[in-house]
């Protein structure tokens, strides 16, 4: 994975599969510190397959034998001296937390944030995505269902909807004056 | 200064949309737009499914070509990512292997606005897709 949003994009998916209704994407930073907080309400696991999932050679799908997707993030994490942590219930959902060092030389750049935010409110069908992003007392959030609230009838998975809030989140992103690289 | 785009800015372009499109009686039969799915798991992510995903639907906008484009998981086809499927109204779905952003303009001006094939389709058993239901 080239950089954090990719990343990003990888988990929120995985809460999709899990069959999640909601899933907050939480990114915040202090000076030292930039924190992915991803939470889920899906089908959870138990405590056996939540210890296999950071094994690269384990994998719910039958469509292929490896999963690299948590094991990815885990290593880039640690590799910036930070961490991953992975906590589930089964039948209640999963938080996933990975913290990277903000400033350390291994950290991968945050990416095209405002368009993989954009893509996945848009992108998954019946999931009700909500972000915010944090530094300090500083915060925006967005969620599908706000977005959907406002275009009534209007399908918001057409390419001018996503279009929008892709910019709309980048100006949001920029008037908070946050440089992640 | 510029103004920040709010949820205001987005009612707004709503009630554009929404005339523009219930002009051509579209908003309520989803069935009768373009349908785009691209695989979005590890594997499609990695080969860049994220880039194509953001072309196309830059694309889509800028020739104002109604579509609906939304992410599924991975199809199978790893080798071959990132893989997309299109679903043009009254037809079968089609996926397309190494889509790269210059394949999605080939596929977007031959095959969703022409109904030409183009190079790269994987052949696919659809049922069986569907049956293991693996995203």
């Amino acid at each position: 994975m080239k950089d954090l949003s990719m990343h990003i994009m990888d988990i929120v998916q995985n809460s999709v599969r899990a069959k999640a209704s909601n899933v907050e994407l939480n990114i915040q930073l202090d000076s030292q510190w930039l924190e992915i907080k991803v939470v889920d309400d899906g089908t959870g696991m138990d405590a056996d397959t939540l210890e296999k999932v950071t094994d690269p050679f384990y994998t719910s799908r039958t469509t292929r034998k490896v999963g690299l997707g948590i094991p990815l993030i885990k290593q880039n994490a640690e590799l910036t001296n930070g961490e991953m942590i992975l906590k589930s219930i089964l039948g209640k959902g999963t938080t996933l937390i990975a913290k990277f060092g903000l400033k350390h030389w291994d950290r991968p750049p945050i990416g095209n944030l405002s368009s993989t935010v954009a893509m996945m409110m848009t992108g998954n069908d019946g999931v009700n995505l909500q972000f915010s992003l944090k530094r300090g007392a500083d915060e925006f959030a967005i969620s599908t269902n706000e977005v959907k609230e406002v275009m009534g009838d209007v399908d918001i998975r057409m390419p001018q909807v996503t279009s929008f809030l892709k910019e709309m989140i980048e100006e949001n992103i920029k008037e908070l004056n946050i440089e992640f690289d | 200064m510029s103004k920040v785009k709010s949820l205001a800015d987005l009612r707004k372009m709503r009630d554009e949309l929404q005339t523009k499109v219930s002009l051509r009686e579209k908003s309520d039969n989803p069935e009768k737009l373009v349908q785009v799915k691209v695989s979005m798991a590890t594997c499609g992510i990695a080969s860049g499914a994220k880039e194509v995903m953001n072309h196309m639907i830059e694309e889509m906008d800028r020739q104002a070509i109604d579509a609906i484009v939304t992410q599924t998981g991975c199809m199978g086809f790893c080798h071959a990512e990132p893989t997309i499927e299109v679903t043009l109204p009254g037809n079968d779905p089609v996926v397309f292997g190494h889509v790269d952003n210059k394949k999605a303009d080939e596929i977007i001006e031959k095959y969703v606005i022409r109904g030409e094939l183009v190079d790269g389709i994987i052949p696919v058993n659809y049922e069986t897709v569907k049956e293991n239901k693996n995203e």
